[in-house]
């Protein structure tokens, strides 16, 4: 591959690549990754672009390359930090196959990815060349042997004197790189200059103008540098429709789609406890929270965040925890409280790799029976997933309300890949009801108990402190109507038959879940949680090719959405495609009395005596398109060979 | 005279509470033992302070003592085995109209609540805080708690208790932002009762050890404390607990001590040759959590709506 040179021209409002006789090649999606050691700035700059390119009207879907070490050593693989962007010019609801383009600031941190199956024969390699003329041999050897292994597996390398271009501006261009590639980037996909020169200003923000103007010249820079060097450029059309819409975006990642869901939601309390992945929620509120009026209590553990919460939901505010699996075990007694005492409370577990420390930073499914089935007893409670960053903000309230209605807590499932998703959606439109109006303090009828119970539906109305007439004492003991302790065989099997009534009743007030593709057919899958979009581009590439698939994304886990066997028995086969383990069939051993099934199928097997079937891997990685895929494939083949089926 | 309010569609007459409004369930804990003491002097606090039920929330752990909220006619919450606190922080952060009184064994707070104990005197949050510690575990029938003497038999520790007991009282004067540390015995009413109504009326966290008697399975400890008064130290001090003569008579050794002093504090608290009785650490201006927590609490909700949507700006494309 050879590189262009050009003249340095006038400044532009847009960099096409035109102006200077390139003709931008019209794509309908790309996928470019910034790769680099971590501290570099990577994932800043992809962020920027991503917005960039949400501000242009793009698709988009940005996720962090997270180091597996804190302070992994400088140029090593395992120390690969960055980011990935896809841009497109429809919707993207995941993070896509392998990358078209990547900037690396070393090649070490590429052995990583490359081993990931993050790149592909042709993917353009970006490469700061610095390292070539290196002061100290092994380096120099490292480099070359790398990058003669890279052309040799199909990737196309440009070797770029990076670093060089940007100590013609800054004497420290460890600091200042990032933007520089930026601009590069800008360049090479025709992004609007001044929209991106803004969207600087914005992230400096709080550095001050004399910061802002040195990455702004850094940002101008590369885009020249890009032009100079660079012989391909790229035009990803806007999305249709969006330049004539009014509808107004917000851009955010699964956690901060949490915060603003408690905000919206009229909860007033978050009480939490340090945790990865789900940390970054309970940072974006302390940093908002107050102006609605909100508090973020950093407990001192996580049974006593929970604990804090659950005493303020019994005062009447209902309150917000949020936490990762490890919390998640801490909380469990508390949980199972908050359920005997039928008390409104709102638990987010942002799921991360298990079991024990497992993988702090990296994506799982695997809290789901842990969360339907952790306490001890029969503890039923309502259990939804988020499959989108917009319905991390959406489910947060409507958790609320599931909470205040059923008097229970909820259970809200994300996890790492939502977590640390970044994408454009609708700006949510609140009205005054959606925040909670004042707490009733008006007097209660000494004649109606604290749980009142319907016999019906389980249901009840709940006595706040502050009711003249309702004082009663709550407590976590078996106990009547009245609150009283009663160990009696008659109270006990009532107060559980009334607390899982409430969840019969409201699965009565839910839908079938929407099948994705034809009604019928010879395979389902069965999803939950952040899995949606790379499932439903996987079915649509089947049915692309004929097959006969279709999928289902479920977000009640408990209670369940109604209507499942109907759905399911339209299919010769139905299989559920999780991050979480399972035995593969095939391995050493497993049989029908040893295979463990992942964790959404054993609760599907058990909830309809169906033969349903699963594909599961923990990877720590988001499932990808083109891997769920060539998992539907091999099972067609198999159903069509008559293996299993 | 029953004073008549301007708007009495709300309330005819101010109320006036007596003991019985302050009477929950029979209690059942055992003959003689010391919870009794603490409940009655509780509801006397209670009825003399003249606190509304309905704003009164009393909030326990799990063991015999947590079962006082059962027999109290406020609010109540009869939580988890250690985790009173936390449950009782929660409720007053963003209802500092509550009036919340917490009630916790030795093993509840001093073991399996330790975190809790530490963290919640540093939270500082206006309420009162009775430990009973009868240096045993009760409810679970008789195994060592962390305030069991070195030799003392218990069903976990047959042959005597291996390690020496855990001295709350130099613990809790370590803890940063305390304001309010007292100590008493079950068995001196005017005393347990004026320390109880003295760690109410502070505002913050006002922590009351109540040296308590299980005649069941310690009795033989309390029993040694009551027949031998010597044992302890009473402490004077203008703005100590009040002290009547009855207490004055039943506990001969006396020391002037002003509750500001902390160095004193600690040398009273660490000398395990004298029990100390009474207020040993007072700071009225220590700060409370729920000044912090409890912002915001006013907005209403169109300021909330309208700070939500500011939110909103910063993230809209
Ligand atoms: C998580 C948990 N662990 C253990 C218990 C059992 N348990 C109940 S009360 C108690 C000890 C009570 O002792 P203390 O706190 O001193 O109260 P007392 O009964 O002496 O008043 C124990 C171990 C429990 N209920 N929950
Ligand atoms: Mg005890």
């Amino acid at each position: 591959m050879t590189t262009t040179k050009k003249e340095t021209q006038v400044e532009r409002e847009t960099a096409t690549a035109s102006a200077v006789g390139r003709v931008a090649e019209t794509v309908d999606e790309h996928i470019v990754e910034i790769v680099s050691d971590s501290g570099e700035g990577a994932q800043k700059a992809g962020q920027t672009f991503g917005t960039v390119c949400a501000k242009m009207g793009n698709g988009v879907w940005t996720v962090e390359i997270i180091p597996a070490e804190i302070q992994p050593p400088a140029r090593s693989p395992a120390g690969a930090s960055g980011i990935r962007i896809r841009l497109a010019s429809n919707y993207v609801t995941n993070m896509g196959d392998e990358a078209d383009v990547v900037v690396a600031f070393n090649e070490q941190v590429l052995y990583s990815r490359i081993a990931n199956g993050a790149y592909k024969k042709g993917t353009a390699v970006l490469l700061e060349d610095k390292w070539r003329d290196d002061a100290v041999p092994e380096i120099r050897e490292k480099y070359a042997k790398a990058v003669a292994e890279f052309k040799d597996n199909g990737l196309i390398v440009h070797e770029l004197p990076i670093e060089k271009a940007c100590l013609e501006i800054t004497p420290n261009p460890r600091r200042g790189k990032n933007m520089f590639v930026l601009g590069m980037l800008c360049q090479i996909y025709s992004r609007d200059i001044g929209k991106a020169r803004d969207e600087i200003a914005t992230t400096f923000r709080r550095k001050g103008d004399k910061v802002i103007g040195m990455n702004q010249q850094l940002f101008d820079a590369g885009c020249r540098f890009a032009e100079e060097h660079i012989d391909f450029c790229y035009e990803v059309p806007p999305q249709a429709g969006q330049e004539e819409q009014k509808q107004r975006f917000i851009v955010t990642n699964g956690n901060t789609a949490v915060g603003l869901g408690v905000m919206a939601s009229g909860m007033e309390l978050v009480s939490m406890y340090p945790i990865t992945p789900a940390t970054s929620a309970s940072h974006y509120l302390a940093d908002a929270y107050h102006q609605v009026g909100g508090f973020v209590h950093q407990a001192e553990d996580e049974i006593a965040a929970i604990g804090f919460a659950i005493g303020s939901s019994y005062a009447g505010k209902t309150a917000c925890t949020i936490t990762s699996g490890p919390g998640l075990a801490l909380k469990t007694e508390m949980v199972g409280l908050a359920v005997m005492a039928e008390i409104p409370l709102v638990i987010v577990v942002v799921q991360r790799g298990g079991p024990s420390t497992g993988l702090p930073t990296k994506v799982e499914q695997g809290d789901l029976l842990a969360a339907l089935y952790g306490e001890p007893g029969d503890a039923p409670k309502v259990v939804i997933a988020a499959a989108t960053i917009e319905e991390c903000l959406h489910f947060v309230i409507m958790s609320r309300r599931l909470a205040e209605a059923f008097r229970t807590p909820v259970i809200l499932l994300t996890d790492a890949n939502l977590a640390t998703g970044v994408q454009p959606f609708p700006r949510p439109e609140p009205t005054i009801d959606w925040l909670a109006p004042p707490i009733d303090q008006s007097e209660w009828d000494e004649n109606i108990p604290p749980y009142n119970w319907d016999p019906e539906t389980g249901l009840s109305p709940r006595p706040v402190p502050g009711m003249p007439g309702g004082e009663y004492i709550l407590t976590g003991l078996a106990h009547t109507s009245e609150s009283k302790v009663a160990y009696d065989s008659d109270s006990n099997q009532r107060g559980c038959n009334m607390r899982s009534r409430k969840f019969a009743a409201l699965a009565s007030t839910l839908k079938p879940p929407q099948v994705h593709g034809d009604p019928d057919g010879d395979l389902l899958v069965v999803g939950w949680g952040s899995t949606m979009g790379a499932i439903e581009e996987a079915i649509d590439r089947a049915q692309a090719q004929e097959h006969k698939v279709s999928s289902v994304h479920l977000r009640f886990l408990s209670p369940m959405e109604p209507g499942l066997k109907e759905i399911f028995r339209r299919f010769r086969k139905v299989m559920t495609v999780e991050i979480n383990y399972s035995d593969d069939p095939q391995a050493p051993l497993i049989n029908d009395d040893t295979r463990r099934y992942a964790q959404l199928a054993w609760l599907l097997r058990a909830h309809t005596l169906m033969d349903i079937d699963c594909w599961s891997a923990v990877f720590g990685a988001p499932l990808q398109p083109g891997m769920i895929y060539k998992v539907l494939l091999k099972r067609l083949t198999a159903m069509n060979e008559g293996v299993d089926s | 005279m029953f004073g008549l309010k301007a708007d009495w569609s709300l309330e005819v007459f101010e109320r006036y509470f007596t003991l019985g409004d302050y009477a929950g369930g029979e209690a059942r804990w055992c003959p003689g033992c010391g919870d009794h003491g603490v409940l009655t002097a509780a509801q006397r606090v209670l009825r003399d302070e003249q606190l509304h039920p309905e704003l009164t929330v009393a909030v326990s752990g799990i063991g015999c003592s947590s079962r006082m909220p059962h027999y109290l006619g406020t609010y109540g919450f009869h939580g988890l085995h250690g985790r009173a606190l936390p449950l009782a922080c929660g409720i007053k952060s963003r209802r500092p109209d509550l009036d919340v009184w917490v009630a916790t064994g030795d093993g509840d707070c001093f073991s399996i609540g330790t975190a809790h104990w530490i963290h919640a005197l540093r939270y500082n949050m206006d309420m009162t805080l009775m430990v009973f510690d009868n240096s045993i575990y009760g409810l679970t029938k008789a195994q060592t708690s962390p305030t069991s003497p070195i030799g003392f038999k218990t069903n976990t520790h047959p042959f005597g208790a291996i390690i020496a007991p855990l001295n709350p009282l130099t613990v809790t004067l370590g803890i940063t932002n305390i304001s309010f540390v007292a100590q008493t015995v079950d068995w001196n009413p005017p005393m347990l009762y004026e320390t109880l109504k003295a760690a109410h009326r502070h505002k913050g966290t006002g922590f009351v050890r109540i040296i308590q008697r299980c005649p069941v399975y310690a009795d033989s400890l309390a029993k040694e404390l009551q027949g031998d008064p010597s044992r302890f130290l009473l402490l004077n001090h203008e703005k100590g607990i009040q002290i009547d003569k009855s207490a004055s008579r039943q506990f001969p050794n006396q020391q002037e001590h002003d509750p500001s002093d902390l160095a004193n504090a600690f040398k009273l608290a660490a000398d395990t040759s004298r029990i100390p009785l009474g207020l040993l650490y007072w700071n009225p201006d220590a700060p409370c959590y729920e000044d912090l927590s409890s912002a915001g609490v006013e907005m209403t909700p169109h300021a909330r709506l309208a700070g939500f949507n500011a939110a909103l700006d910063r993230l809209t494309i």
